[in-house]
């Protein structure tokens, strides 16, 4: 590596053209947001800077730090079942067998590839009242009634009268199983690379010394694994808490978060300032989480032995 | 191969075999291991001694045979209930526990009452002198202390067996050393059995009672160290162990005792054997066995030949020499360095009387 | 170690065989069905010859003619693609330029630029989409003008949120350069530019290339940004595709979902390709 001064007009080459459209159409359009934040409307178009923190004091009131909280909560149910289910899968890879770990992976992360809008909408035909999960239900329960009806048992309408369908659309559990079903390659990505790292012999040794599996799993296998755990969690946490696609598609009017809030007040309610101020207030939280990491990821620098 | 004493054994291993795929790593082996004794498996890489160490502990499976600890049959009995511990080649300490934490560990998963774990990681920690690191994390500590953590760890548990996965390969030359008599010192004080696992011959010899020489998945000889070297019971083992001159002889006849051979490049010679040999053996002889002088040697009961120093190797207290004698033959011999004046004495090229008494050389059938 | 023939009996597990054990197994099984039960009916639907499209009542093929003969789709089609190669071309060359400088130098403030490169990566599509909207509104870029130059705004986006990964990938690639090779030209005596092109850019290739398809794949599947960039006479296809969702859901959706899902696949087996078998070779040589 070498020093920038040594060899500066390379150096000056190489740094600027990143470094210019980084300022001009990343940051500065940030920074545009910034100073909106604290603008407000006057008119039906134009917007004054009076620096006002009036935006900022909306963000906490009761309206919307319901959404707010009703954001966290979801990304982290979201969050905590992507983990229940990302945990296992990537435990099972890491284990298999050399060969079949590039194919195992590559199953996991192609959905991923696939635009987010799409999946989000092939999830609508499964979900919804007449869709694959209510007619499988279906099925089964005139499958059940059939059995019920053979064994005599068709006068007392065990099952009720007629197969009632689950509401599993425009609702929080269709945005959570969305989310969950968006985000799970997210997490098993970073668990796998901690796990396939992790030496065996710690394993052999948890089970030599006398421990069961499940104990060597909550003692030995899960501490080891917490940076991947918390990349996983902070991968999977951050995005739901910003997403927008997935509420707006499968959540309806009841299930608003953040993001559709967002949205709104740039598309319909056209309240640009308020806006600019929630947008940062979910990048602070961001990098707040980001933050946290870091410290994490500092402390347990040292367990690498 | 394999020695008498049922009562003794406190691990026995019943025709186990290990195949991984096609791979036979473990082919039919069986043998017993002494109640308190200082076993060492030692082989080439690849001979399977590591696959038997695993499967006594348990994270390896048997393919076929069964294995005994103390009487009973561990074939349904899983790792972690074996009365067995083992220290890995990596030590294995946990990285996210201190020291304390670590050793307390077995006691804790087996649900040991505080009152209790409390003074005996303490006296297992003392045992391995790691007492004043007793709360410091692994990455603090150097790879000697953390192998004593890792058998402390193990011996808190009293196992019956304690298994050592090459222990000494990852020291530096002069810990080493000093691990060498530790280990042995701490299987006397401590007085279970240790088993090891080893590609280096220095240390088996030095640290165990017994050793099993392996070679692709089987058991060549197990014999005590001396034995082993004095009376090798094959060819490879003769060769793996220490260095040593192999010649060809053809069986002439026998004589009381012993068997007259005719040696390439040495002519007749009378070597005492006992037992049945086949028309052609091998002869071993250690280059130390053979003494060198610029005179000719008086002793008539020698068997003596002349040659020239080809090449040779200062070793400070030792020199080791190769020799092409009159009989076309190339002799490793080495002497001590006994005089501070004897390593001038000898050059290349220089002329050499050599000569060994007949019984110090091996008749070897296999 | 001596081998023999394969033996058909099943070697009994170890405790350490966890992928043999069955509910572990299942597990990721029902886990993969999950992930994919749904893009295969979205898939399969598409075939499907029913125009509420709720029940199977049919093959056809009629829809992908629909959605072939819709012409703002094919419109919204061709601007993506124009979006994703133009954006692809120019984050290309930022990102090589931006892992360079990272790969090469030691300099004050560093640890700020990577940091400040990796922004885009980091912060939130919304508010990257939001910021870029008032971007654009604020400085008055023009929105009108002639194809592909009122695409410009949505390009540009793409750019700002493309390249830092393209550097990610480019960086991770140069990491494995062995410095002798650059080290035996410059004492064979070629100069900087001379090294540069023979020596560094065909090792830096396969990373180039397979950052390539990286922003290709992200420009093109873009939506939440490109949203809010967009005018009604700019439409990419994924946001068509979402109006499209919205207000009608026939086949034709699912058509055109098809496609995207089949163009992104092999864009991303092409992406691994070019970067396995290079190291392959290298890991051969």
């Amino acid at each position: 590596m070498d020093d920038w001064k040594a060899k500066k007009p390379v150096f000056a080459t190489l740094f600027a053209p990143g470094s210019v459209w980084l300022t001009a159409f990343f940051l500065i359009p940030l920074g545009f947001v910034w100073v909106m934040s604290f603008g407000e409307k006057s008119g039906i178009i134009d917007i004054v800077i009076s620096w006002t923190p009036d935006n900022y004091l909306r963000t906490i009131e009761t309206i919307y730090l319901q959404i707010i909280w009703k954001s966290v909560w979801i990304s982290a149910l979201a969050t905590g079942i992507c983990l229940l289910l990302g945990f296992p899968v990537a435990f099972a890879i890491s284990f298999a067998r050399d060969r079949w770990k590039p194919i195992l992976l590559l199953v996991v992360i192609l959905p991923f590839w696939i635009n987010l809008l799409i999946r989000t909408y092939a999830l609508i035909a499964v979900f919804r009242t007449r869709g694959h999960v209510n007619f499988g239900l279906e099925w089964l329960w005139e499958q059940a009634d059939a059995v019920l009806a053979w064994a005599g048992l068709a006068g007392y309408r065990l099952l009720g009268e007629r197969f009632e369908p689950l509401t599993l659309l425009y609702n929080d559990f269709a945005v959570i199983a969305g989310l969950t079903y968006v985000y799970l390659p997210f997490m098993v990505l970073p668990l796998y690379a901690t796990l396939e790292r992790l030496d065996r012999s710690f394993i052999e040794a948890s089970l030599d010394l006398g421990a069961s599996q499940m104990r060597t799993l909550v003692s030995v296998v899960a501490p080891l694994a917490m940076p991947g755990i918390v990349s996983g969690i902070i991968l999977v946490f951050i995005p739901c808490l910003g997403s927008f696609l997935t509420p707006d598609l499968l959540g309806g009017t009841n299930a608003q978060m953040i993001g559709n809030v967002i949205e709104r007040q740039f598309k319909s309610a056209n309240d640009w300032p308020f806006g600019a101020a929630l947008s940062f207030l979910l990048m602070y939280v961001t990098f707040g989480a980001l933050a946290i990491r870091s410290l994490l990821a500092g402390r347990k620098a040292g367990m690498e032995v | 191969m394999s020695d008498a004493g049922q009562a003794d054994a406190i691990v026995s291993i019943d025709h186990v075999s290990k195949r991984f795929g096609p791979v036979i790593a473990v082919d039919d082996v069986s043998f017993e291991i002494r109640r308190n004794e200082f076993f060492a498996l030692l082989g080439p890489s690849g001979c399977g001694k590591t696959t038997i160490l695993r499967m006594i502990a348990g994270l390896e499976v048997p393919s076929a045979g069964t294995i005994c600890v103390d009487g009973r049959d561990m074939s349904t009995i899983p790792a972690n209930r074996r009365p067995i511990n083992m220290v890995f080649q990596s030590y294995a300490v946990f990285p996210h526990m201190n020291v304390y934490d670590n050793v307390a560990y077995g006691l804790r998963v087996d649900g040991t009452p505080r009152a209790e774990i409390g003074p005996r990681v303490v006296e297992a920690i003392d045992t391995v002198q790691m007492a004043e690191f007793a709360a410091r994390r692994p990455d603090q500590l150097s790879g000697g202390q953390r192998q004593r953590v890792a058998l402390a760890r193990a011996l808190v548990k009293r196992p019956k067996v304690l298994l050592l996965d090459e222990p000494l390969s990852a020291l530096d030359a002069k810990l080493r050393e000093a691990m060498r008599l530790e280990l042995a010192q701490l299987q006397r004080k401590v007085g279970i059995t240790f088993i090891i696992v080893t590609h280096d011959q220095d240390e088996a010899l030095s640290m165990a009672d017994r050793i099993a020489v392996m070679d692709a998945g089987r058991v060549r000889q197990i014999a005590t160290p001396g034995a082993l070297y004095e009376r090798p019971a094959s060819r490879f083992v003769a060769d793996f162990i220490g260095k040593v001159n192999l010649l060809d002889g053809k069986v002439a006849g026998r004589a009381d005792g012993a068997v007259r051979l005719d040696i390439k490049g040495l002519g007749k010679i009378a070597i005492p054997c006992e037992g049945p040999v086949p028309k052609t053996v091998t002869v071993a002889l250690r280059p130390e066995k053979i003494a060198v002088s610029k005179r000719p040697p008086r002793a008539r009961t020698r068997v003596v030949t002349r040659g020239r120093i080809f090449e040779w190797a200062y070793y400070g207290d030792m020199s080791y020499m190769y020799v092409d004698t009159e009989g076309g033959l190339r002799l490793a011999v080495n002497i001590q360095n006994a005089a501070r004046t004897t390593v001038d004495e000898i050059d290349i090229g220089d002329e050499v009387w050599l000569s060994f008494a007949p019984a110090d050389a091996i008749v070897v059938t296999e | 170690m001596a081998t023999a023939p394969a033996k058909t009996r099943r070697e009994r597990p170890g405790p350490l065989d966890y992928t043999r054990k069955l509910w572990l197994r299942a597990i990721v099984l029902v886990t993969f069905a999950l992930l994919y039960a749904p893009i295969i009916g979205l898939v399969a639907f598409s075939f499907n010859d029913s125009r509420r499209n709720i029940v199977w009542r049919g093959f056809t093929l009629d829809y992908y003619v629909s959605a072939w003969n819709n012409d703002s789709l094919i419109e919204a089609f061709a601007n993506s693609l124009t979006i994703a190669i133009i954006a692809t071309g120019v984050s290309t060359v930022l990102g090589a330029f931006v892992a360079l400088t990272l790969w090469r130098f030691r300099f004050p403030g560093k640890a700020a630029y990577e940091g400040a490169m990796a922004l885009p990566i980091v912060v939130p599509e919304i508010c990257m989409g939001v910021a870029m909207l008032v971007f654009f509104a604020r400085i008055g870029w023009p929105s009108g003008g002639p194809w592909p130059l009122n695409l410009s705004a949505i390009t540009i986006a793409h750019i700002s949120f493309c390249f830092p990964f393209v550097a990610v990938v480019v960086r991770a690639r140069m990491a494995g350069f062995n410095r002798e090779l650059e080290e035996a030209s410059h004492d064979l005596g070629a100069g900087e530019w001379q090294t540069f092109r023979h020596v560094i850019l065909p090792f830096m290739r396969p990373g180039l290339i397979a950052g390539a398809l990286l922003a290709f794949t992200l420009s093109l599947d873009d939506f939440v940004i490109t949203f809010f960039t967009s005018g009604p006479d700019t439409v990419t296809f994924p946001v068509k595709v979402y109006s499209m969702v919205r207000f009608s859901v026939t086949p034709e959706v699912n058509a055109a979902s098809t496609i995207l899902i089949v163009i992104t696949i092999v864009a991303t087996v092409l992406a691994m390709r070019f970067h396995n078998p290079a190291r392959r070779r290298e890991a051969a040589s």
